[in-house]
């Protein structure tokens, strides 16, 4: 593979709802099998640039290219079929299907009808669904339901995975564990993740993009993004000391 | 209940079915066969939307368009051909094509679920306007003439496969409709059981969560929608047998609005509950108009705002609740969290 | 050229017609978003309120100016109490529900009048152009398009009232929390658009054939109108009557009526399928 193009790289990414610019002059690349972090506080535009990597809106202006292709204005399930896998920030999931069959769902492009099984074993093992693998995901709590959602993303195999609050709503417990599985995956591939808990962040992250009124702010280590003085000021009030 | 054990129960009550078909004709007179003939391809009609809107959330207003269109193919194909195989097969194939039109029009068009009622129940009445202005010598097909609001009377009535110098009975004639029903129920649960199925209530769940997955909403529902509409034209043939005639009726609002009310009382998201829906609602309509004291509007309009707005999970969906309840109070087991199944989530209901 | 004049005057006749049936269904899908399936038992109600109050000797006047709105407002103001309050936010519930409710007031009219019912002469009578006759009742039709034009148009932008619906519309939950009532706002739109199809079917009763089975020959013209016009009540509905009113007289004019009416409807699909905001969501975006 060719090192120099990237898995993932927009150029002047905008996107702009009326008069309101979520997106502005968005430039982003990330190399295969990074990890990455994405922070900002509400409204800084995080959740409108994972829609328009993953095809849920065309963004107003600029280019998104997946290891150079160019996939802006491509539809969801295209963007998908190349690779590119979404967990998004509220719980989206399929209420009447039961849990194995969510992960039946995703591993089926991927996986030979073989090896089927095995993932959607593999992947109930990994998200310790294993004991409500037939219960319907509608009856499932919260935290479960992330659980769900988490493990249909991997079951498909993407190439980069895209998490939009993975952690939210879960015990300390659990965050410490999706921060283990979240390394644990990026030994295969790439993957975004927007997070707010600093001490999640700490766990996982090498690099960190931090957005702000849709625009980046600043790219750097993990310690030098929250060491600096902006990012503390536009985090006033929230955990960043942790 | 292990998966062998209610395959086997499925199985056994397959079995009895067929043996029920095959009794009816020794059992009933004539003309009680022929109003279960009618029931039944009206079940088959139920079974059409019973799959596309219980199971692919797809909610037509217009189903009769398909089942106008497959009861003039085959009305106008079995006279140009004196034979009723290829027309059979013309009722199908017409209303799945203008099925593939008509879903790749709205559906690639991302026209949202109220748009789609209103399209799907507007091009209903273009078919019904367009079939009641054919009267006059000019409109025809081939030999057939349509008749304009009078319709098509003398269609050629099924004949054994092949070969028209053979007509069916109407006992015959019950035991292909009764066995095209029974055929189309296992044709579907078996489509729901695999992939297809999955892919299709994975679509009617979370749209976004499925093209999010890779699978294109679009094309899901497109093949979902043709396959209703192939077989609400079946059923469409079905009912040309019956009565071997056909008019504008056909495609009428009325048969829509019964359609729509067959599913909703029988249980949206299961296909034996439209299918008793059907038969039951038939069956009722039919007893008010030969005695005449109420209205069958009134009744039809009452039946289903008492489902809508009290039983929304419909007959069987509300009776294997029951049944449930029962059995765990039998065996004094304290109830397990409710569990509603896919099949028991109205779609509406979201 | 007579028959030019003639049909212009047709035209107009079918704009204000197609208005009038439907704005008091454009006021309740775009203000409340409940799909109402039995608005044309609704229109049917309001012509058979004045058949029947003519026919027992009221003032043809007073029956299609006051007594269908205020009977059909009422039935309005009942229906949602105890039906449509119900509904809302469920979408297809309410679409259901409404369908069973037009099959159910059918049915009872059907019972109390049975399945025809004597009709009223058209108020008026008739003018000649050249070798054409044209009725004054048309212009009179057209004239009651532009008076409930200017009703609605004052009552929602000059009224409390109107402001009270345009802001509950919009945003119930804020407007709940600045202390208006939502659901009292929601009554009493519904039984104003119920009392406007009221007064359309009065109006609609001296020139149509009067049966309970009526209303299905409304709704689907009524309803690909709203739906064409978009969320836009007045210039929306305005927008979409005068295009589908005009291709339906023209149309009717070059060929039947009855192809007429299908012109209409494929022009209606191709329209929503081009424009699903409709046409007020490309046009008059946020206008009334």
């Amino acid at each position: 593979m060719n090192e120099t193009i990237p898995l993932i790289r927009t150029e002047n990414l905008t996107m702009r709802f009326g008069g309101v610019v979520a997106n502005d002059n968005i430039t982003f690349s990330l190399r295969e099998m990074e990890l990455r972090c994405l922070i900002g506080p509400n409204g800084a535009g995080k959740s409108t640039f994972f829609k328009s990597l993953t095809g849920q809106q065309i963004p107003t202006s600029g280019s998104i290219s997946f290891r150079g292709q160019p996939i802006a204005g491509k539809l969801p399930h295209q963007i998908a079929r190349m690779g590119i896998g979404i967990k998004t920030q509220v719980p989206n999931v399929f209420n009447g299907l039961s849990v194995r069959e969510h992960f039946w769902l995703a591993a089926r492009r991927k996986s030979m009808p073989k090896e089927l099984i095995r993932t959607v074993d593999e992947i109930l093992d990994l998200t310790r669904l294993g004991d409500v693998a037939d219960r319907i995901v509608g009856t499932l709590s919260h935290g479960q339901r992330q659980w769900v959602e988490i493990g249909t993303v991997l079951a498909a195999k993407p190439e980069l995975i895209l998490l939009d609050e993975p952690a939210a709503g879960m015990t300390d417990e659990e965050t410490f564990r999706t921060a283990d599985i979240i390394r644990d995956i990026n030994r295969t591939r790439a993957i975004v993740v927007v997070e707010h808990d600093m001490a999640f962040i700490r766990q996982i992250a090498k690099t960190v993009t931090v957005f702000h009124q849709g625009r980046v702010l600043m790219e750097d280590t993990v310690d030098a993004v929250l060491a600096d003085q902006r990012v503390r000021d536009i985090y006033l009030g929230k955990k960043v000391a942790a | 209940m292990t998966k062998n054990t209610a395959l086997l129960a499925q199985l056994a009550a397959l079995v009895v079915v067929i043996v029920l078909i095959a009794l009816v004709p020794g059992y009933f007179e004539i003309f009680t066969v022929m109003q279960l003939t009618l029931f039944a391809s009206m079940a088959v009609l139920a079974l059409s939307l019973a799959f596309i809107w219980g199971f692919g959330g797809i909610l037509s207003f217009g189903q009769t368009a398909f089942f106008g269109l497959g009861a003039y193919a085959y009305a106008v194909a079995a006279i140009n051909f004196q034979d009723s195989t290829p027309a059979i097969a013309c009722a199908i194939l017409v209303p799945a094509l203008f099925a593939v039109a008509l879903g790749y029009f709205t559906f690639y068009g991302r026209i949202s679920d109220v748009y789609f009622g209103v399209i799907t129940l507007t091009v209903t009445l273009i078919l019904f306007n367009v079939a009641n202005s054919t009267s006059g010598q000019e409109y025809h097909i081939g030999d057939a003439q349509l008749g304009g609001f009078n319709g098509m009377p003398a269609v050629p009535t099924f004949n054994a496969p092949f070969d028209p110098s053979t007509p069916l009975y109407p006992e015959q004639g019950w035991y292909v409709t009764a066995g095209a029903l029974v055929a189309v129920y296992i044709l579907l649960r078996v489509l729901l059981a695999g992939r297809f199925g999955r892919i299709v209530v994975a679509v009617k769940e979370n749209e976004t969560r499925a093209s999010l997955l890779g699978y294109d909403p679009r094309l899901i529902k497109l093949v979902a929608f043709t396959i209703g509409g192939a077989i609400a034209g079946l059923a469409g043939a079905l009912y040309v047998n019956w009565g071997a005639f056909i008019s504008p009726n056909a495609f009428s609002l009325s048969l829509s609005a019964e359609i729509i009310i067959w599913v909703t009382v029988g249980g949206l998201g299961t296909l034996i509950g439209p299918v008793i829906g059907a038969v039951l609602i038939e069956y009722i309509v039919s007893s008010i108009g030969s005695q005449q004291v109420v209205n069958a509007n009134l009744v039809l309009g009452a039946v289903l705002l008492f489902f809508v707005l009290l039983l929304r999970r419909g007959l069987v969906p509300s009776l294997q609740l029951v049944v449930v309840e029962l059995w765990h109070r039998a065996r004094r087991a304290p109830r397990p969290k409710a569990e509603p199944s896919a099949a028991a989530t109205p779609a509406g209901s979201k | 050229m007579d028959i030019y004049l003639i049909l212009g005057l047709n035209v107009l006749n079918g704009v204000a017609s197609l208005f009038l049936l439907c704005v008091g269904l454009a006021i309740i899908f775009g203000m409340m978003k409940i799909v109402n399936l039995a608005h044309g038992e609704f229109i049917m109600l309001g012509a058979y309120a004045t058949v029947v109050a003519t026919n027992a000797g009221v003032n043809i006047w007073i029956s299609m100016l006051v007594i269908s709105p205020l009977f059909v407002g009422l039935v309005g103001l009942v229906i949602e109490r105890f039906l449509i309050r119900y509904l809302y936010g469920r979408l297809v519930d309410s679409m259901l529900a409404t369908w069973g409710l037009s099959l159910l007031i059918t049915g009872i009219v059907t019972t109390i009048f049975g399945n025809t019912i004597k009709g009223v002469q058209t108020p008026l009578g008739g003018f000649q152009v050249g070798g054409y006759s044209s009725s004054y009742y048309n212009l009179f039709i057209f004239a009651m398009a532009l008076v409930v034009i200017a009703i609605v148009l004052v009552v929602m932008r000059y009224t409390r009232l109107g402001l009270i619906a345009r802001a509950t519309m919009q945003n119930p939950g804020m407007s709940a929390a600045l202390g208006i009532n939502p659901d009292r706002v929601y009554m009493l739109t519904f039984a104003a658009g119920a009392a406007l199809t009221g007064l359309a079917g009065g109006l609609i009763a001296p020139v149509s054939g009067i049966t309970p089975g009526m209303g299905a020959a409304y709704v689907a013209k009524a309803f690909i109108t709203v739906v064409g016009g978009g969320t836009a009540i007045l210039s929306g509905s305005l927008a979409a009557s005068s295009l589908f009113g005009s291709i339906d007289q023209i149309g009717s004019y070059l060929t039947t009526p009855v192809y007429g009416q299908v012109i209409v409807f494929t022009t209606a699909i191709i329209l929503i399928r081009l424009l699903p905001q409709g046409i007020s969501g490309r046009f008059f975006k946020g206008q009334l």
